[in-house]
């Protein structure tokens, strides 16, 4: 299980020639599900982005098993992107199509299944978020909550070895966000997928994740990582501590 | 293995379903015939699923294991899935732990001739309800803008000044030039047959002035303003913008529409004034360059063709312009749905709904000067 999956290696993010955070180095092994945490604004979603390829690092680099994402050139990037799914903060599923269509548009890309199967393969998956039979819906026609899991059955449309999720229980009910939670560690366990959860909802930080990294805006780096409930425990960081226990100084 | 593999075997009242090999859904889904015929072929009492011999497998797996299972249902044939390897058998668990909403499937259903008929003439109504309710808010908007009680931000007019303004006079400048060379070339053609080409300046100048100068102002202005209140509203309203005035007490009609409406009403006059002038000039390019009239003579031409009535009338129509591109537009924008298609929709129904209105206004116009004798 310990196996590296994503390393990154003293990276560096900056717009232009402001820098956002330096010196960030961690690693997530098969099978996580890694937290990125910190405070509002402190570059937890531009980590992500930075993860996934929306934005290059100003200096050092992520690295996928042992092929180098940073680095790669643009068919191996291309193909290493397809091994990833996205679920980000507001769905962001195309509003023109149906959800059937949304998560077919990648399957027909890039598989060669027929429509038919197509249409079955996303039956599927939106039978796998619990929206059986709304294959047919647009977007607006249905809540946010659906939205968001229509969402993440279509970040699961091509079976991807790292699913990331930006926020996902913004906008969520308690009921909503943990069976979302459930629905993760589902997937995790029974699909062998890497998770990787930007969020600041600690009841999720500490049911589900069990490896993260702390983001701090002052000092613009890293400044703890590992598991969440052994952070709450052992971790002498008073900036840690009051995060991990909502303001109350440990 | 790489290839998926199913092959079958029998044991009393029993179909072993045996799985093996690679299942990507990149190479294929494998159909389902096989098993069917077999099942088909004698019915068993159950089926069991073997994958002592499964390699790496992924949704192509899951979507053949639904199709069987959905098959097997409804052939009232036990299926047995103990043998599938943990992750598959809890995913397919998942995949029907919450059963199909009753009744959400029923949308797609045809529509009957009449049904569709109907419906479309109460949507109809409906719209037109709205463009008159929008039309009646919209004046009484401007009536507190004259008893001094509308609330928005005068530098918000400003910039809608400068947009509608000085930003439109390159493409305005084209449009009127080659008008009123178009113009000048067709009558030419047909002057020159009777050697009174001098009368180019009196065609340019009251086609220009009455007509065209304020029309294609308008046409302009309403693919590129009209179109951009429609999109700007229209995203506001997505991300509930609006709704955000709405709650401080801010009537957006008055903070939104009113600056957009009053920057059009005071612009385009002053837009269709220049817009009479570059065509004029566009026509004195023809006859000057091509027919030989002097410059003097086609100034003098024109002077006499054209009334300060033409001015005045056109410069008005082009004020009555305005307003119904800059109501089209917002009109649009507010009423458009939440969703990016739907700000598209938007643009697209304000450009339409400013063309018509102009071009109708303009034959109303037309046939209301000619009873007044203007």
């Amino acid at each position: 299980m310990a196996e590296a999956h994503i390393t990154v290696r003293n990276l560096t993010m900056a717009y232009g020639s402001f820098v956002l955070m330096r010196d960030l180095d961690f690693t997530v092994n098969h099978g996580d599900v890694f937290i990125i945490m910190g405070g509002s604004g402190c570059g937890k979603s531009t980590l992500l982005r930075h993860l996934i390829g929306l934005n290059e690092p100003a200096k050092g680099e992520i690295l996928y098993a042992d092929v180098n994402f940073t680095r790669a050139d643009a068919d191996t990037r291309e193909s290493m992107l397809r091994r990833f799914g996205v679920l980000y903060q507001s769905g962001a599923l195309w509003s023109s199509m149906t959800l059937a269509e949304n998560i077919g548009l990648p399957l027909g890309e890039f598989t060669d299944l027929s429509p038919k199967a197509i249409r079955e393969v996303a039956s599927l998956k939106l039978s796998l978020v619990g929206l059986k039979g709304f294959e047919d819906y647009f977007p607006s026609q249905i809540s946010g909550g659906m939205q968001k899991r229509a969402a993440l059955a279509r970040a699961m449309a091509l079976d991807p070895d790292v699913l990331f999720f930006d926020e996902p229980s913004a906008g969520l009910d308690p009921i909503s966000s943990h069976l979302l939670d459930q629905l993760i560690l589902e997937l995790r366990d029974s699909l062998g997928s890497t998770i990787v959860i930007v969020t600041h909802d600690l009841a999720s930080i500490f049911a589900i994740g069990n490896n993260s990294v702390f983001l701090d805006a002052v000092t613009k780096t890293m400044i703890a990582s590992g598991n969440p409930r052994e952070l709450l425990d052992h971790n002498d960081d008073p900036r840690v501590q009051e995060f991990l226990r909502r303001g109350e100084k440990g | 293995m790489s290839e998926p593999g199913i092959s079958t075997e029998r044991d009393d009242g029993t179909l072993r379903v045996l799985l093996a090999g690679r299942w990507d859904m990149r190479t294929g889904i494998p159909p389902l015939d096989e098993i069917v015929n077999e099942i088909e072929r004698q019915k068993p009492q159950q089926v069991t699923l073997h994958a002592e011999s499964l390699g790496q497998w992924d949704s192509a797996l899951l979507t053949f294991l639904t199709r069987l299972d959905d098959f097997c249902t409804e052939n009232a044939v036990n299926i047995d899935s103990s043998g599938l390897p943990e992750g598959v058998r809890r995913l397919l668990a998942l995949a029907e732990a919450v059963p199909e909403r009753s009744g959400a499937r029923t949308e797609a259903a045809d529509e009957s001739l009449p049904e569709r008929i109907g419906r479309s003439t109460l949507s109809t109504w409906d719209g037109a309800r709205e463009m008159v309710t929008f039309v009646g808010e919209a004046t009484l908007s401007f009536g507190r803008l004259l008893t001094r009680r509308a609330r928005f931000r005068w530098s918000d007019l400003l910039l809608f000044l400068q947009q509608a303004g000085i930003e439109a006079l390159p493409i305005v400048t084209l449009i009127s030039f080659l008008v009123g060379l178009i113009l000048a070339f067709v009558g030419a053609v047909q002057l020159q047959q009777f050697g009174a080409t001098i009368y180019v300046a009196d065609l340019v100048g009251i086609a220009m002035v009455r007509e065209m100068g304020a029309m294609m102002t308008g046409i302009v202005m309403a693919g590129r303003t009209g179109a951009s209140y429609a999109a700007q509203l229209g995203s506001m309203k997505v991300t509930q913008e609006i709704d955000a005035l709405r709650t401080m007490g801010i009537a957006p009609l008055d903070f939104l529409v009113l600056p957009r409406m009053l920057a059009l009403m005071v612009m385009m006059p002053l837009l269709c004034l220049y817009a009479d002038v570059v065509g004029i000039l566009g026509g004195a390019a023809v006859g000057v360059g091509l027919l030989d009239l002097s410059p003097t003579a086609y100034y003098l031409q024109t002077n006499a063709a054209v009334s300060i009535t033409d001015l005045v009338g056109g410069i008005f129509k082009a004020g009555v312009y305005g307003v119904l591109i800059a109501l089209a537009g917002c009109l649009r924008g507010m009423q458009s749905g939440n969703s990016s298609s739907a700000v598209g929709e938007a643009t697209t129904n304000a450009v339409v709904t400013s063309i018509i209105a102009i071009v109708s206004a303009c034959g109303m116009f037309a046939v209301l000067f000619y009873i007044l004798g203007i």
